[in-house]
């Protein structure tokens, strides 16, 4: 039996959902957590973008996404200097002003910035903080094995702070779980893609987004229950053109800006909390889990600019995500201070230019509450388009 | 020994590492005359001494550029990079760097030839991003070498464990894998007797720095760990894996054992020791040292000359008996090192605060590198909490002469070593 956190959405219609995911998204006390606390269980949280989150489940955690939040940083900003990104800040913050408490911290090796919350949390926490060393090198014949092995390794970890032992059947079951999980993700994308009338970006960003805060079994049937939902909405269709978004794979843009975009575009695909959607395909039961999964995120991956494969170049996939989708013209931002981000801007404006597509560029942070600005930006861009 | 000897050997660090330093720019020139490709390397893993094996010239990009910055030209190239799209919030290197490049590779110190391929290892991130720009660039092949470092703080895997060897496993693969690379770009086989003589070279400046590192414990101390130590660090960056370079060591290793013998110090009246964290400020490198040395402040270490050296001051030395395995071992532990010194500061601190009699530690969190700045002010919170050593806090840059406030600086470092002899008076007095 799955502890349920979050049933404030049983038996609304859509928009009801959507506003208690709202409400519990925006909840910086983190309501969901406290609640599996409270209940006696273990919490593994891990920094953005990708994490296998199978193995904290199969050990019976809730492997919760940080992601930061729209927080003032009363306790954190002594603890970091100026130019830096502001999910560095608040996602500490969450933790010293304990409106989120953890028994385990995983930070990735994804940006200068994030592969140092390793050293910043072990010296500020006694429970343990360390980093699973994601392989830099995506086409080297030995990563894939390495990163098994990596797995394994915190997975003893894992074991060691539940004082649970992960059976082959929990970690495939586990498995099981995050695939159905993906693929109605994916079938949530694909409304977005051909009907994007029928539910938006900052619906679907809402929706998706929940499922870093409760339980994968939980978020699955909320996913279920959404679809039919969708699928006979009664919503007009807008004379709007089809972007893409690109820039959200780590700090999240405020859910204001999101909606403000979704009332000027259809946001037909983006890259907002990609790690949820990292593997792009079902991950085999057969054989080793371990090695699956592993082989998953180097081969059946999308792409952000955290992760160099020389098979994916990122200009080209955004090029690609574009035909994919169906867009006439791309939103490109980044988090302010965010290197990787900043510096991916450039590759994707030229690859555009090349090719003739429309864009607009922008930068966020999560604090941002005026979005006037960008909205007159945002219609002019979109009417050069549509009567240009 | 003679009077003659002494003013040979006095100073003579600064003299040979910058008459090295012009050839290094020589033979860049003399590369990209020849039309010939180079590796383009960081410090932090260059593989030097794989890729000599095939006669690459090494550029380091991180150096070309901290040059523009010391020639107080850098804000050109910046400037040319932020025109061309890159956003004033990102590491002024690269941007100095893609001005470099997009001036057809024309450096203040001379031509740097176009790249043949890429190696880099994960020490920084933005190595990976800035590589990903000349493989745009030059449609360059990219070969990021993947090291894996320290999970968790003092959890260090050691060499022996079932752990290290899975990691090492993984380093030696991806060796085997550039060197089947550089034989595709170099179109030349690969000489295992060749790999075993530049890594016999790169033991000796890998010893040699350790050595001159620790002698730097003397008091008065013999060397600036800011100004002199940039310079050899230079060699050990630019000459790794080279006759010059382990020359370069030996030589230097005999000048500090001279001067510690005699206890010839690199300032007249060193009052008090100081440690330095970050990377230094460029724009105003010489004055930076001066606001210090005025009040008698000396800096005996920092941490740059342990990352930015890609972890040499471990002094690892190859069994060159068996190349790779050992090639990946001394990798894994020195680039390792290198992240520690930057991730793990406080616990490097901690120690040398002990080590080297430390009276103070500057430091110097920078726009531009996020690898080395964002855990500053916290590692800062947990060194003075274990060692009640006084320091002080500049946010400036590398590059960017616009975040650089010289005068802001200066009071600054006058208040803190007011607060120094103030405190050290009341000790006195106790």
């Amino acid at each position: 039996m799955v502890l349920r956190l979050f049933d404030k959405w049983q038996g609304q219609s859509l928009d009801g959902i959507i506003a208690e995911c709202r409400e519990l998204v925006e909840d910086a006390e983190f309501p969901t957590v406290k609640r599996w606390r409270e209940a006696g269980g273990k919490v593994l949280g891990h920094f953005q973008v990708y994490f296998p989150e199978e193995i904290a489940h199969a050990a019976g955690m809730l492997p919760l996404k940080m992601r930061g939040a729209p927080v003032e940083c009363m306790h954190s900003d002594s603890h970091f200097g100026s130019y830096l990104c502001s999910i560095i800040k608040t996602s500490l913050e969450l933790v010293l002003s304990k409106q989120v408490e953890l028994d385990l911290f995983v930070t990735h090796p994804i940006c200068d910035a994030a592969r140092n919350l390793g050293a910043v949390w072990g010296r500020n926490f006694d429970y343990p903080c360390q980093i699973l060393y994601l392989p830099q090198n995506a086409n080297s014949a030995a990563s894939a094995t390495y990163l098994r092995d990596e797995y394994a390794r915190v997975q003893a970890d894992i074991e060691a702070i539940t004082g649970r032992k992960i059976t082959e059947e929990a970690l495939k079951n586990s498995l099981s779980v995050f695939n159905e999980n993906r693929s109605l993700l994916r079938q949530l994308y694909e409304f977005k893609r051909k009907q994007p009338w029928l539910i938006s970006a900052y619906e679907t960003y809402l929706l998706m987004n929940v499922g870093g805060l409760i339980t994968r079994e939980e978020h699955n049937e909320m996913l279920k229950a959404v679809m039919p939902l969708i699928e006979t909405r009664s919503v007009k269709r807008h004379d709007k053109i089809k972007v893409v978004f690109e820039g959200g794979f780590c700090e999240q843009p405020p859910l204001d800006l999101i909606r403000t975009i979704s009332q000027s575009c259809y946001v037909v695909d983006d890259d907002l909390l990609i790690g949820l959607r990292w593997i792009l395909e079902d991950v085999s039961l057969e054989g080793d889990p371990l090695f699956n999964l592993a082989e998953a995120y180097l081969e059946k991956s999308s792409y952000s600019p955290v992760q160099h494969d020389s098979r994916k170049p990122k200009e080209k996939m955004l090029l690609q995500r574009i035909a994919d989708s169906g867009a006439e013209a791309a939103i490109i931002t980044a988090a302010k201070m965010c290197e990787p981000g900043l510096e991916e801007q450039v590759a994707y404006t030229k690859a555009l230019d090349e090719k003739g597509i429309p864009y607009f560029v922008s930068e966020f942070e999560e604090s941002m509450t005026s979005f006037d600005h960008m909205e007159i930006q945002l219609e002019t861009f979109t009417e050069n388009i549509l009567f240009g | 020994m003679t009077e003659d000897k002494k003013v040979d050997i006095v100073g003579r660090g600064n003299v040979e590492g910058a008459n090295l330093f012009r050839d290094w720019f020589a033979e860049l020139g003399e590369a990209a005359k020849n039309n010939q490709g180079a590796a383009y390397v960081f410090v932090m893993g260059s593989m030097a001494e794989i890729l000599k094996v095939f006669d690459f010239p090494l550029v380091l990009p991180e150096i070309t550029s901290l040059q523009t910055a010391v020639r107080r030209v850098a804000d050109e190239y910046l400037t040319v990079a932020e025109d061309y799209g890159y956003s004033p919030d990102i590491c002024g290197y690269v941007k100095a760097d893609i001005g470099v490049h997009l001036r057809e590779r024309k450096h203040p110190m001379g031509n740097i030839p176009k790249p043949a391929l890429t190696v880099l290892t994960n020490a920084c991130n933005t190595y990976v991003k800035w590589a990903e720009i000349w493989e745009r660039m030059y449609g360059v092949p990219v070969f990021v070498l993947d090291v894996p470092a320290t999970r968790q703080a003092g959890g260090q895997f050691q060499l022996g464990s079932s752990d290290f060897a899975r990691d090492c496993k993984y380093v030696e693969a991806q060796i085997r894998e550039l060197i089947t690379l550089c034989e595709k770009v170099s179109g030349k086989k690969f000489d295992i007797d060749r790999l075993r003589e530049t890594m016999a070279y790169a033991n000796d400046m890998n010893s040699g720095w350790k050595r001159v590192l620790e002698l730097n414990k003397s008091k008065p101390s013999l060397f600036n760990a800011l100004t002199d130590g940039t310079v050899y660090l230079g060699v050990s960056n630019n000459f790794r894996g080279t006759k010059e370079g382990s020359q370069f060591f030996k030589n230097l290793v005999e000048e500090m054992e001279y001067k510690a013998a005699r206890g010839i110090g690199t300032q007249t009246d060193e009052k008090y020791r100081l440690a330095f964290v970050g990377v230094p400020c460029y724009p105003i490198f010489r004055r930076f040292n001066e606001m210090f040395a005025e009040w008698g402040g000396a800096f005996v270490h920092s941490t740059y000359l342990h990352f930015a050296s890609g972890g040499a001051n471990m002094g690892f030395e190859y069994d060159v008996n068996r190349p790779i395995e050992s090639l990946a071992e001394g990798t894994l532990i020195s680039v390792r090192e290198a992240m520690d010194n930057m991730f793990h500061q406080d616990r490097v601190l901690i120690k040398m605060v002990k080590d080297y009699e430390l009276d103070g530690v500057i430091y110097h969190p920078i726009k531009s590198c996020r690898t080395v700045s964002t855990g500053l002010a916290d590692g800062r919170r947990a060194m003075m909490a274990a060692t009640d050593t006084p320091s002080l806090f500049i946010e400036s840059d590398m590059m960017d002469k616009r975040v650089v406030s010289e005068a802001q600086i200066k009071n600054r470092a006058d208040a803190f070593f007011e607060g120094l002899a103030s405190r050290r008076l009341t000790a006195q007095n106790a």
